[in-house]
């Protein structure tokens, strides 16, 4: 059954549901409801909740238990990971698996409280120091994050390398509907082995050697090695751990790349672009480590834009633009230090890249012309008419008429041509947005090279 | 079809609640909902506001930044909010606590006196409530039913006493629309 839950509550009991046992935080909004709800359950389920005296003892606190083999969380907002790094580090170094939740609030420094989603450097690109990477979830809703949680559980003992849940203040308030009941006692996923590697005081055998917990490497020959088998792991993470989701990309023609809250909201700004004719679709990383470059990659037959959409000043639009290569130019829009875009404030962003828009220039000059030449020619009839109804002038009227005609054949002869020229143009325009698809030949097979005709018709 | 409500006032009128109740039971009518607190140094007698998004697709942004559906139970937040509305809106506002507002012309206005009522009925902190039963019938996002059973989910066998003294204040409230 469906139950009404806050993102950070349903975080808490989905990690618990996945067997996490050992909690080790410090407060800090807009995460509170996590400890205060893990003080609550652990004791429940014979699990431990600490609230440490710092953020630097409380991921300490996770090493150790990681490292008995224990499915360990800690939680934190912006500058308590910021103070995290450094464990996070070690951890990396150690191979242990542990779940970081980070609900990102306004930076830097302390910052306000509330959303944002500027830590995406800190978490991508590893907030602590050394060769190493991590894997990132962005939940966009507050089922998304039970099920992230969940997999991060997995993820983590899969690769023994820390997983971050990366949420915002808005994604740990928020109440949404969420099925417990789908999460409820989950079991690790089955291509998990038993952690032999694990340090729990047990007697080593030939299966479970003596275990060591260590990320000092003095040799640099040895680190060298050590770093090369933590980056086959990375490259292993990056070829099964990658995750998507595309809507309504098929035929978009601008392709917005967000994640998290920010792509609720461009998703409320495409239903309305939609309703008015312009493609557009939407490309949601899921992880933000490994980044679903491919999947970008595989919108470029239609895409002509890119708009990267975040609450920060810019930081996944690095990884936006390193996937299209140069290839599209990708624009940015941001809110930052707490502030949320608004619907209205995407579209306006969305129909000012349309309309500047090379091909859609042209489409609007062309409709001008065409009215203008209409109205030109509207001019030039009244013109007629005034002179042939004038009784003085009815002897010119004749040759006037006869010039007249002449003129306005000529014209329409050089416009249809003109409008041939448009045509075919918007045809080949056309016909490269949408790839292997038939191109429409404009039905004329003159040639279309007829600007000396139409100035002769314009020149009478 | 999506509905959505902008519901503000000051921290310990219940606010929150009224969001939460309409919540819930959209959620049991099969509904997509979403409720988004205002968070931050809140306190009693602060500034509250939630925001209710009811739909019969997935939910795109949980925030209402031009609420088509304000519910205004103090001045403050009448004064910051009305603004925001879209012409043609609907707003429902506690009469008991805001005397003599400037009201846009271009949209729809309820006034409820909230306090009144629950003082009426003996339970001044009914007054929410009141305002709950004004709103599903103005707006009819929720049956009365669901609304109902919803109330009583949430007071549980503990305060089953006090259901019927919400649904008489929610009675009132929808009465208020009717006239």
């Amino acid at each position: 059954m469906k139950k009404l839950m806050k993102g950070n509550e349903a975080i808490a009991e989905a990690a618990i549901q996945a067997g996490c046992r050992f909690f080790f935080g410090y407060p800090i909004t807009p995460q509170n409801q996590i400890p205060e709800y893990m003080s609550k359950r652990m004791p429940e389920v014979g699990g431990c909740f600490l609230q440490s005296e710092s953020e630097v003892a409380a991921i300490n606190m996770v090493y150790g238990a990681g490292g008995a083999g224990a499915r360990v969380m800690t939680s934190s907002s912006s500058p308590g990971i910021s103070l995290k790094q450094e464990g996070i580090s070690y951890i990396v170094g150690a191979e242990v698996p542990c779940v970081i939740v980070n609900m990102v609030r306004g930076g830097p420094g302390l910052g306000s409280i509330q959303p944002a989603q500027s830590d995406y450097y800190q978490s991508t690109r590893g907030g602590g120091h050394g060769d190493y990477r991590m894997c990132v979830l962005a939940p966009s809703s507050v089922q998304e994050a039970v099920d992230l949680t969940q997999e991060a559980f997995d993820i983590a003992d899969r690769y023994r390398n820390p997983v971050m849940v990366l949420g915002d203040g808005l994604i740990g308030q928020m109440m949404e509907p969420v099925d417990m009941d789908l999460c409820k006692d989950r079991k690790p996923a089955e291509d998990l082995t038993e952690k032999t590697w694990a340090a729990t005081g047990h007697v080593p055998t030939e299966e479970a050697p003596r275990a060591i917990i260590n990320s000092l490497y003095i040799q640099p020959d040895v680190l060298e090695k050590h770093c090369q088998k933590l980056q086959a792991k990375y490259d292993a993470i990056e070829a099964a751990e990658c995750r998507w989701q595309e809507e309504e990309t098929e035929d978009a023609e601008i392709v917005i790349v967000a994640y998290g809250t920010t792509s609720r909201i461009c998703r409320s700004a495409m239903r309305k672009l939609r309703q008015e004719g312009i493609r557009v679709g939407m490309i949601r990383p899921i992880t933000l480590w490994p980044f679903p470059e491919a999947a970008i990659r595989s919108t470029l037959k239609t895409a002509r834009q890119y708009l990267c959409v975040e609450m920060s000043m810019g930081q996944m639009i690095d990884d936006v633009r390193l996937a299209v290569n140069g290839e599209r130019p990708v624009d940015f829009y941001g809110r930052t230090g707490g502030m949320v875009p608004t619907v209205t404030e995407i579209v306006d962003k969305v129909k000012a890249m349309y309309d500047n828009d090379d091909l859609h220039k042209a489409e609007k000059a062309f409709n001008d012309t065409v009215g203008a030449v209409g109205n030109a020619f509207n001019k030039l009839g009244q013109k007629i008419e005034k002179a042939v109804n004038n009784p003085e002038l009815e002897q010119k009227a004749e040759n006037f008429r006869k010039q007249a005609s002449d003129v306005a054949n000529r014209a329409a002869s050089g416009l249809a041509k003109g409008m041939d020229a448009m045509a075919s143009t918007l045809g080949k325009a056309f016909s490269s947005i949408f790839g292997g698809a038939q191109p429409e030949e404009p039905k004329s097979t003159e040639t279309v090279d007829t600007p000396a005709e139409n100035n002769e018709g314009g020149e009478q | 079809m999506e509905k959505q409500f902008l519901i503000a006032g000051f921290g310990g009128q219940g606010v929150l609640l009224i969001g939460q109740l309409i919540a819930k039971a959209a959620m049991k009518q099969d509904y997509e909902v979403s409720w988004m607190p205002s968070y931050g140094p809140e306190m009693r007698g602060g500034e509250a506001n939630c925001a209710v998004v009811v739909s019969d697709e997935p939910i795109g942004s949980p925030l209402v930044s031009e609420p088509p559906v304000l519910i205004a139970m103090n001045k403050p937040s009448l004064n910051k909010f009305m603004p925001m509305m879209p012409a043609g809106g609907v707003l429902l506002y506690n009469s008991s606590l805001i005397e003599d507002p400037e009201l846009r012309e271009d949209i729809t206005v309820i006034p409820v006196p909230c306090n009144e009522i629950a003082e009426k009925l003996q339970n001044a902190r009914t007054a929410n409530m009141v305002m709950l039963g004004a709103i599903r019938q103005a707006t009819d996002v929720v049956t009365e039913d669901s609304l109902i059973a919803t109330l009583q989910d949430w007071l549980g066998e503990k305060k089953a006493h006090m259901l019927d003294i919400n649904k008489q204040a929610i009675a009132e409230g929808a009465a208020v629309v009717n006239a």
